[in-house]
């Protein structure tokens, strides 16, 4: 059997959970037009995953430099604050100063731009005062939606502009405007770090930033645009999720996503510290994250198992991941003759 | 091996630290601030009544209005309100009521996060010999540590809105619920009283049941996935436990293709403006009202227990129910 890639077991399990639904949830592969927009369960999982999927997009960047980014669900909350307090113009929010006059570029430019100092922040936190990534991030994570509440004054803004919502709720050729954007995200990160030296940058950084650095490498310079390609792409994360139920809710929003993110990373391959990563992988970890999501909302199935699912299936994964199980399953199974010799 | 090892220590340090700053974090997070009602307050401060309230957070419009509620009434009477906001932790509105007791204010009053770990710091209330008054929601603690619990029967609530139901479909339904957080005391009250409200009603049947956490964005995804189900194309009927999933519900129904209020009832509780301005244009049917007004009772209360009268341990606020032949008469008058 030939060596499979670090996101191979990641595309089985997602390929065995539509199998499921293919002979268990009738209709889940069914399609209709309606207004020239295509609907169904798959197109939901594909528009639904993308939140997930933009934050995993820069969390492989940054885990594959042996960092992680606890704040990413933070820094949507702010976004999308910043973005629904620009349109409502709520009276006590610091921001109702700021008169954009419903322009979309400029409201998108503003939240983007919040979004940017967030990346700066943990950036120069991580790469330049050295401080442990997941500390430096948590600092964030924690103030991170205080001031999102601060900016909509504790309150859940909402909005009815049509042009803006289209982001998150509109359709173009088709299909859901969040999927494009998630699309096109992933393309420009795969020729980022395939078609530029950033990738190899990642990876010599992630594997040994000592010899990374004495090759000429920056590791610092490295990390800080990890860091900020992240809170670039919370930032967009932000604003579809805003855009999308018309309302900025500091509380909620992105909640826990931080953990979505950094799951859907690891299933699809990215080991921390080991320089290895793959874009595609975390694309088809976040695909795979929200198929189980919505599997279990279609099939209505209890919310207290919601999570314990989840969890047996990542760590499913994991342990297909690891070579030491798979040793131990080939060494169980030594009396049966195998024709897959080179499982390690 | 070796190096394995000193990377998992390292990451067990950088996690201690982190649970270190974030608890740091939570005690310093508590802001509070201290208005003394009507002019020359301080003089006389001494005769005054001194309140000390703990507040959940600010997470919600209705909250904020709880808050403003709370606020606009102890300045109307002149009593020393002592706020804290504990931003959505439980153990900042404990070190809240034990900073209460360490002033010595009159009475504690809070509306508990949680319904459990409230034991310890109201016993040293009650050592402390300071009443508690509860509000909104309910700590599970013996009954002789607190004068009175004030607020909305989430059980009645669940009630209304089934009874309302029953009414309008003439007991005959399939209903979604979309329940609020799992193990909150909202969720369970509101789920049990619906389902005592319709159980003998052979027609009624709740055919599908999925928390949306009380969010916008959670009520939309679940009524996004339910409307592609086999049962959801027979769902006509659904039971909101909070107006924000409502909403989140609308959008899903709207963008696919059914009119909300029309093809599908909606029915939800709290009664908050967005809801109404929903009924207002068809979209959502009935609100049963959550009552956030709560300053005026809990004042109340503190004054009567001051003077030494006997309290109940419970105090209910009356609710009212809205559907679309009223909301836009009441729209005007929603404060939250």
């Amino acid at each position: 059997m030939k060596k499979l890639p670090p996101w191979g077991w990641a595309v089985i399990v997602l390929l065995l959970v539509l199998l499921f639904n293919l002979v268990k949830t009738p209709g889940f592969f069914e399609f209709h037009v309606r207004d020239g927009r295509i609907y169904g369960s798959l197109i939901d999982i594909l528009n639904r995953a993308t939140p997930v999927l933009l934050l995993s997009l820069g969390m492989t960047l940054v885990i594959a430099t042996g960092g992680v980014d606890l704040s990413v669900g933070a820094v949507m909350a702010m976004t999308g604050a910043t973005a629904a307090c620009l349109i409502a113009q709520p009276t006590n929010s610091p921001l109702s100063s700021i008169n954009v006059h419903q322009s979309i570029p400029q409201i998108i430019v503003i939240s983007l731009f919040v979004a940017l100092l967030c990346g700066t922040f943990n950036g120069m936190l991580v790469s330049w005062l050295g401080l442990q990534p997941i500390v430096a991030t948590l600092l964030l994570m924690v103030a991170g939606r205080g001031i999102a509440q601060l900016l909509s004054n504790g309150q859940i803004i909402t909005f009815q502009f049509p042009a803006f919502q289209a982001i998150g709720n509109g359709g173009t050729l088709g299909l859901p405007n969040p999927m494009w954007i998630g699309v096109i995200v992933a393309c420009l990160f795969g020729l980022l770090v395939r078609g530029t030296a950033l990738g190899l940058f990642v990876s010599a950084v992630g594997s040994n930033p000592i010899a990374a650095k004495n090759s000429g490498i920056n590791p610092g310079r490295v990390k800080m645009v990890a860091y900020v390609l992240t809170a670039l792409c919370a930032g967009i994360a932000g604003i579809i999720g805003t855009a999308d139920i018309q309302a900025a809710d500091a509380t909620n929003a992105g909640l826990n996503l931080e953990l979505d993110a950094i799951l859907a990373v690891s299933v699809g391959g990215t080991f921390s510290n080991s320089g290895r990563f793959s874009i595609f992988g975390s694309v088809v970890g976040a695909i795979l994250m929200q198929t189980l999501t919505t599997t279990i909302l279609t099939r209505g199935v209890s919310a207290d198992a919601t999570l314990i699912i989840k969890a047996i299936v990542v760590v499913t994964v994991c342990l297909l991941q690891s070579p030491e199980f798979r040793n131990l399953f080939s060494k169980l199974g030594s009396f049966v003759p195998k024709k897959s010799g080179g499982v390690a | 091996m070796i190096s394995l090892r000193s990377r998992s220590k390292s990451v067990m340090l950088s996690i201690f630290i982190g649970a270190m700053i974030a608890t740091g974090c939570s005690n310093s997070g508590g802001s509070e601030s201290s208005s003394t009602g009507g002019a020359g307050g301080a003089k006389d401060s001494g005769k005054k009544l001194v309140v000390g309230f703990a507040q959940t957070g600010a997470e919600s419009g209705w909250r904020t209005a709880n808050t403003e509620s709370i606020k606009s009434e102890a300045q109307k009477r002149g009593i020393d309100l002592k706020f804290v906001d504990a931003q959505g932790k439980p153990e900042n509105q404990i070190t809240a009521i034990k900073n209460f007791i360490a002033q010595g204010v009159d009475v504690i009053a809070f509306s508990p996060k949680v319904e459990d770990g409230f034991e310890p710091v109201l016993q040293e209330a009650k050592k402390a010999g300071i009443p508690v008054i509860m509000s909104d929601r309910r700590a599970k603690v013996s009954d002789d540590l607190y004068a009175t619990f004030i607020g909305s029967d989430f059980v009645e609530e669940g009630r209304m809105a089934g009874k309302w139901l029953i009414e309008k479909t003439k007991g005959k339904c399939n209903i979604a619920e979309l329940s609020g957080s799992p193990g909150s005391a909202p969720a369970n009250d509101r789920k049990t009283g619906f389902a005592e409200a319709i159980k003998d009603q052979p027609g009624m049947k709740i055919v599908f049941s999925q928390t949306g956490n009380f969010e916008r964005a959670k009520g939309k995804e679940v009524m996004e996935a339910l409307l592609k189900s086999p049962v959801g194309k027979t769902v006509n009927v659904v039971y909101a436990h909070n107006d924000d999933m409502a909403i989140g519900a609308i959008q899903a129904i709207e963008e696919a293709g059914k009119k909300p209020g029309t093809d599908i009832f909606i029915v939800s509780i709290d009664g908050i403006k967005d809801a109404f301005k929903a009924m207002v244009d068809g979209k959502l049917n009935c609100s049963v009202e959550c009552n956030p007004l709560l300053g005026p009772f809990i004042m109340d209360a503190a004054e009567k227990i001051k003077k030494g009268e006997k309290m109940d341990k419970r105090t209910v606020v009356k609710d009212g129910i809205f559907d679309q032949s009223v909301a836009a008469k009441e729209l005007p008058n929603r404060k939250y």
